[in-house]
């Protein structure tokens, strides 16, 4: 069966959906990301999702998902690269993807983690002096 | 596919939604909706068939291009022959599920449609009509 691909850069697990994702895929894609962020004691997710034509409710909520179990794990998750036609389908919709983290693009979610990981090391060491 | 030409497809497995979604955008984009336009009703035919998998056991969708005066549209009808819906009204609202949805299927495939009717009975099946004009 076609899985998504995870790649690992740096502290960072990146996925980047370019296919038309059916709900079976989708959950599987939920269960692979959250045994590799396990796995690489990953810190961040991006998850590129300019490839995605839709996203409805399912989807919605598979990415509602994997941010909140990323929190769980200790790891920030980001999706980025959603088309304009896509945003303004899911307000209409009805789903706000409320406690997704997004960016327009993979550079600024790069960005966003590092500068996000970063700052909570320090309040972190802080806390230890 | 010319003005009577209409396409049926079952709805039987999740990869069935896929190409449901697929052939909607293809005669949405042939028709000349925007993208905007293509991407709604691309997103209210997912719910739609994914309703007629989960809920009514499979189905069949229809999707026909539709001529009203000098108003061009696509039609699209999902048919299943599932439990029915017991009350209509309440799995339009926003937030109702019977299964383990979010429930904003159904509700959500009428607002990003400009006609909308819902033909169901306990025990009778589910026929989901929406069409969007161009």
């Amino acid at each position: 069966m076609y899985r998504i691909p995870i790649l690992r850069v740096e502290e960072f697990l990146l996925v980047s959906i370019q296919t038309d994702l059916d709900d079976a895929l989708a959950v599987k894609l939920q269960d692979d990301l959250t045994t590799a962020i396990a796995t690489h004691h990953a810190r961040g997710v991006i998850i590129d999702i300019s490839g995605l034509e839709i996203v409805d409710s399912f989807i919605g909520r598979m990415l509602a998902d994997i941010s909140t179990m990323a929190r769980i794990q200790d790891c920030h998750a980001i999706v980025v690269g959603m088309q304009p036609a896509v945003a303004i389908t899911l307000v209409e919709l009805g789903l706000s993807l409320s406690g997704v983290q997004t960016a327009l693009h993979i550079d600024q979610g790069m960005r966003f983690l590092r500068r996000f990981l970063a700052g909570r090391d320090e309040e972190a060491s802080d806390e230890r002096e | 596919m010319s003005g009577n030409e209409h396409l049926q497809l079952s709805i039987s497995t999740e990869p069935d939604v896929v190409y449901v979604r697929q052939a909607v955008r293809k005669l949405a984009s042939e028709i000349g909706f925007s993208l905007i336009d293509q991407t709604k009703l691309v997103t209210a035919a997912s719910e739609l068939a994914r309703n007629a998998l989960i809920y009514g056991g499979g189905g069949m969708a229809t999707i026909e291009k539709k001529q009203q005066g000098t108003r061009t549209g696509v039609c699209l009808t999902i048919q299943d022959q599932g439990p029915g819906i017991e009350n209509i009204e309440k799995a339009l609202e926003d937030g109702y599920s019977t299964g383990s949805g979010l429930g904003l299927g159904l509700g959500g495939a009428r607002r990003l449609s400009n006609e909308f009717e819902v033909k169901s009975a306990p025990g009778e099946g589910t026929t989901v009509s929406i069409t969007r004009w161009l």
